[in-house]
């Protein structure tokens, strides 16, 4: 067996790492093993590329449960998917944007989720709630016309009103 | 410079000030990944890019802070000096290797860094001694804030903190504590916890060394998933398993006192007795030796010794920390020969005075 970081030595080290009752074996030499160990965060096991690569590659390959995508590569930094998949790591930020449909299965095979419930920052993510809350209460309004509620529509369009007046307040860049 | 200065000075606070449950646990961290929206990841940009990201992380610090940090430019650093950095645990081994445009900006007792142009834009981390996430969840939770509003972080609502590697998107955030478990070893019941351990979604590796051999019994532990949790969730899973751990290693060292005391001073009087007399001595077995002679600390086996020799030496005796204390490149055998002579000086310190 050969280290799967280095390709080079023979692995001498045996991983096992188990998420959601998966088990993913990954195989070092001892030189990797001891350069990953002490820093933990930035080499973590999970990261290695090949490893990546391998979770990735059903995918990667045009296969009948993906509608060919329209959008083959990142418009703001040109990685290709393929790329992507090659080398485990995206290039910007825009790619995740521009890979999403294909994303949502990897995210859950490596988190065992494609949804993030965590911290919101403060700043950009106010406003991207705020524009949440205005789609849903747009779609609320639309649905009142249709059934003819008419005093339910009124106080839904003050409310996307408020609304907006808030997002542009938030738009116009509070410190 | 005398030994205590050096330590006072050279040494972060993780590995010299006392922290709660430091019997077992040796230090907590919590780190963050953050990018800059829509400028491409460090793998991929160009100079000028790098160049850009490094300027905006400088002017955000720039501004008097509750935080104090100071950047440092990696390129301006010499490699031993960039060696030490990485053996302090302030900067990872790829930024050690250096660059342009890569930089660390730490603060005065080395609780709080942020690495700038690694893997991401920005890796944060807040180290602190013993066993306390929350609290260093807590700070770097605050620094998060103060960056969050100096910096356009790329964020997306599924996919939270959009990172370079797509296993630290959505909270971009790994907690980790490094614990000592020479009990749990020497009863051969480390394998069977580790194991556990792995199942509730944590990895477990070697500080020193990986697997079964993990040199001086040191393990880190650390949240596997990143995405689909809150901070608060990951903080409060790995804090319960922690706590189990230090309960478990607790029981498995009374119990090799009660049931096999004897053989346990000799094992660690022997540890003593080298690290008080060797002449040449590998980090392996330096590292190995310390895990004795701390466990024999805790035990009260043996008395007068600061606790703290084991977090400060298994940094101290590090390749970079003994060239740049002797000021120049060292071979392996005249690293076996200084290595040696530090811990001899180290471990004769603390009998008479200790550390304050
Ligand atoms: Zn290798
Ligand atoms: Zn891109």
């Amino acid at each position: 067996m050969i280290c799967q970081n280095c390709n080079e030595r023979q692995a001498s080290v045996h991983l096992t790492k188990i998420i959601n009752g998966e088990k993913t074996e990954i195989y070092l030499c001892e030189q990797c093993a001891k350069e990953k160990g002490e820093f933990g965060f930035a080499t973590d096991p999970f990261s290695i590329h090949n490893l990546l690569a391998g979770i990735l590659s059903p995918d990667v390959h045009p296969s009948r449960n993906f509608v060919k995508q329209e959008v083959e590569q990142c418009k703001n930094c040109n990685m290709s998917f393929d790329e992507f998949g090659k080398i485990g790591r995206f290039g910007c930020s825009d790619c995740y944007d521009e890979f999403d449909p294909r994303l949502a299965v990897m995210m859950r095979r490596i988190h065992g989720s494609d949804q993030h419930t965590g911290k919101v920052p403060e700043r950009q993510g106010q406003t991207i709630l705020i524009k949440k809350r205005i789609n849903e209460l747009r779609t609320e309004l639309q649905r009142a016309i249709a059934k003819e509620e008419f005093e339910k529509a009124a106080k839904l369009r003050d409310q996307i009103y408020d609304m907006e007046k808030k997002e542009s307040i938030e738009d116009g860049g509070v410190e | 410079m005398s030994l205590q200065d050096l330590i006072k000075k050279e040494l972060s606070k993780w590995m010299i000030a006392p922290g709660p449950e430091s019997d077992v646990v040796v230090s907590s961290r919590v780190r963050l990944a953050r990018n800059i929206t829509a400028i491409p990841f460090p793998n991929r940009a160009t100079t000028e890019e790098a160049e850009k990201i490094f300027d905006l992380v400088k002017n955000a610090l720039k501004e008097h802070t509750p935080f104090e940090l100071n950047l440092v430019d990696l390129a301006q650093l010499s490699d031993i000096d960039r060696t030490v950095l990485m053996e302090k645990h302030l900067i990872s081994p790829q930024l050690a290797r250096g660059g342009q445009y890569k930089g660390v900006a730490f603060s005065n007792d080395e609780v709080i860094s942020v690495m700038v142009n690694e893997e991401d834009h920005l890796r944060a981390q807040v180290i602190y001694p013993g066993f306390q996430v929350e609290e260093a969840f807590q700070l770097i939770n605050k620094l998060d804030d103060y960056l969050e509003s100096k910096l356009d972080f790329a964020f997306s609502e599924k996919y939270g903190y959009l990172t370079s590697c797509p296993t630290n998107a959505g909270t971009g955030m790994r907690a980790s504590v490094m614990v000592h478990l020479p009990g749990l070893t020497y009863t051969n019941r480390i394998q069977q916890l580790l194991q556990g351990v792995n199942q509730l979604g944590l990895a477990v590796r070697g500080v020193f060394g990986e697997g079964t051999e993990a040199q001086g019994n040191l393990y880190q532990i650390s949240n596997q998933v990143t995405l689909g949790r809150t901070e608060e969730e990951i903080v409060d899973n790995l804090n319960r398993v922690t706590t189990q751990i230090i309960q478990q290693e607790r029981h498995w060292r009374n119990q090799l006192l009660e049931e096999r005391k004897e053989d346990l001073t000799d094992r660690i009087l022997r540890a003593y007795g080298i690290l008080m007399y060797a002449h040449k001595i590998s980090s392996e077995e330096a590292v190995r030796l310390l895990s004795s002679v701390r466990l024999g600390i805790d035990l009260g086996i043996i008395k007068n010794v600061n606790p703290s020799i084991l977090s400060e030496l298994i940094v101290l005796i590090r390749p970079g920390f003994l060239q740049m204390i002797e000021g120049k490149q060292l071979s392996t055998e005249e690293r076996d020969l200084h290595r040696a002579a530090l811990i001899r000086k180290r471990m004769r310190l603390s009998q008479n005075q200790g550390i304050e």
